[in-house]
């Protein structure tokens, strides 16, 4: 029972050790290695090029890799591809589909290279899930790109798998699409117990659905960890937009914010506890200093400034 | 396996363009039955007119069977590009969408993939040639009706009886259908190689004009080569037309004057194609999929 429960829950579903891969002189991925266990949510992030994509299609063994293993499920994808692609649901990139088929058209051919009989009501209710059910019959040429990402989603879960590799699942998609997936995440992963390994170049996505986050910068893991260590909500950095930046610099730096100060050329940046900002804010306007605007700036690129000015 | 093959062959045949080569030859060839519907005295007269002064021939001339003739002779050597259409994007047109990588992440192997791939163009390459078969000797039976069929080759003259020809197209098409299965396994080779559809259809339709041209060379140099391409072998389905004759120079009924020909035929057609899609399978498995 014990060892049920722990191939279950303390199992690593991937295994990746040591991976690299090289196109000619160009590294796409350099000596990658990470776990993701079962039931986790793990966040994989990095800039566009950074080698999010490439790392995902040797995990779904589209790319060979020029060195370094991968395990999923505690096999080999090389050895047991098949036998561990059936328990695999995935989206890479773009929503590439076929234009002259539906969506239902889709979910039917897929479900039929899956050795399990999926019921035409599976059909139905993945396409719910996503929210298309209302365009199922639908021809994909008519589709938004948003539409086509649902459909993308809808094609990787159609057959119940235990992990869910979904590579920016959101492209494409308006603010409450985006919505919507981050509760179908939530709802994968608390719900039905799956692992769901999800990529992204934004930051403020992943924070808030991944319990744990990889981050990579030029094929390399540049940070790992609890999404809840890593981005610690009391210290945000924010932007501050004012009429007069020398004079604003001199109230900062005067006010006793100076330890909080960023160095950038963009403008006055600051890393500082979110409950300074009011005060900050009321110690300019009271000096004079006509406030634009706050920002807090949580896109990647930021967040490598704040890892960095950690160090 | 199967699954995989309905699902190539539903993708197929769901697609506008696969209807085209349909459209191309079914057009091709009521244009030209009904030309010679209208004006195929004439026609006959212009075939006929080095032999009428020497030869009498009784009958129907313009039957069904000659005319299926003239349409294989003209059709049969354009028929490749058309198949071109649909094998040479079998696998590069998929890249090309994007959905190559959505196949080659479900459980089936990359040899289940093309080798599907492969028979789903095979079998639609089989149903133009049905089509075509039906089109140019049942639909022109029926129009121009039957008789013996009587052929000027360059140098001779021959004369089928009448109840001695069907088998002869039943052969003549199953040959063809080594030839043009043959062209979709040098499209599939093609697509192997590419990411988009252009590129190994115009690939493929090049190869097969380049070849072409090298076995009607009649140059010392290629005559090495010639017995080997695939392009020499293509049109001997008009082997089953040429009959044995005996000492009173008479058509012996149900011979092939070149047996030999026809199978070396075959086994080099065969070869290409087994060649050609090995060769595919090969190199998709050892590709990364970047599309």
């Amino acid at each position: 029972m014990f060892g049920v429960l722990c191939y279950k829950f303390c199992m690593a579903v991937i295994k990746v050790e040591n991976i690299s891969k090289h196109f000619g002189a160009l590294k796409a991925v350099d000596n990658l290695s990470f776990e993701v266990e079962a039931g986790q949510v793990f966040g994989f992030l990095g800039q566009n090029g950074s080698g999010k994509s490439t790392t995902i299609r040797m995990l779904l063994s589209l790319i060979h890799p020029s060195s370094g293993s991968i395990e999923l499920f505690g096999k080999s994808i090389q050895k047991n591809r098949a036998s561990i692609l059936e328990q695999v649901g995935a989206i890479i990139e773009r929503p590439d589909l076929y234009p002259y088929l539906s969506a239902t058209e889709h979910l039917q051919l897929f479900a039929k290279v899956r050795k399990q009989k999926i019921e035409a009501s599976r059909i139905i209710d993945t396409l719910t899930q996503v929210g298309l059910s209302h365009r199922a019959q639908d021809k994909v040429q008519t589709f938004s790109l948003g539409m086509k990402q649902r459909l993308g989603i809808a094609i990787a879960l159609v057959h119940n798998p235990s992990l869910i590799i979904l590579d920016e699942p959101t492209n494409g998609l308006d603010p409450q699409g985006i919505a919507d997936i981050r509760a179908l995440i939530q709802h994968l992963a608390k719900e039905e117990g799956k692992t769901i390994f999800v990529s992204s170049h934004l930051l403020s996505e992943i924070e808030q659905v991944a319990n744990q986050i990889l981050i990579i910068h030029q094929g390399k893991k540049m940070v790992e960890g609890v999404t809840k260590e890593l981005l610690d909500p009391e210290k945000r950095i924010v932007q501050i937009k004012t009429m007069d930046d020398v004079k604003a610099l001199a109230i900062i730096v005067a006010g006793g914010f100076s330890q909080y100060l960023l160095t950038r050329k963009e403008g006055i940046f600051l890393k500082l506890p979110t409950t300074a900002i009011p005060v900050l804010n009321e110690s300019l306007v009271q000096s004079g200093i006509a406030v634009l605007g706050i920002e807090t700036k949580n896109s990647l690129e930021d967040y490598f400034l704040q890892i960095t000015s950690n160090a | 396996m199967w699954s995989l093959i309905q699902i190539e062959l539903y993708k197929i045949f769901r697609r506008p363009r696969t209807y085209i080569a349909f459209g191309a030859i079914a057009a091709l060839i009521v244009i030209i039955q009904f030309g010679l519907k209208i004006d195929g005295d004439t026609y006959a007269g212009f075939l006929m007119k080095d032999i009428k002064d020497t030869l009498t021939v009784d009958g129907k001339v313009l039957n069904g069977y000659l005319i299926c003739y003239i349409l294989l002779q003209l059709l049969l050597v354009h028929v490749p590009l058309l198949v071109a259409l649909i094998a040479a994007d079998m696998i590069s047109g998929e890249a090309n969408l994007g959905t190559l990588r959505l196949l080659f992440t479900t459980p089936y192997s990359r040899t289940h993939w093309v080798l599907a791939k492969f028979i789903a163009a095979s079998m639609y390459t089989i149903l133009l040639l049905i089509w075509l078969a039906f089109l140019a000797l049942f639909a022109s039976m029926w129009i121009f009706g039957t008789d013996d069929l009587f052929l000027m080759k360059s140098n001779y003259v021959v004369l089928i009886e009448q109840s001695d020809v069907l088998w002869r197209y039943i052969g003549a098409f199953v040959f063809a259908s080594f030839s043009l299965l043959t062209v979709t396994s040098l499209g599939f080779l093609m697509s192997s190689l590419s990411s988009n559809s252009v590129g190994p259809i115009v690939g493929t339709m090049s190869a097969i004009v380049f070849f072409t041209i090298l076995s009607t060379l009649n140059i010392p140099l290629f005559n090495i080569v010639k017995p080997y391409l695939f392009t020499t072998h293509m049109n001997n389905w008009k082997e089953f037309f040429d009959i044995k004759v005996n000492i009173d120079n008479e058509a012996i009924r149900g011979s092939i004057l070149n047996i030999p020909k026809i199978k070396t035929s075959i086994m080099v057609l065969t070869l290409h194609i087994i060649l050609f899609v090995t060769a595919s399978v090969i190199i998709i498995k050892k590709k990364d999929i970047l599309s």
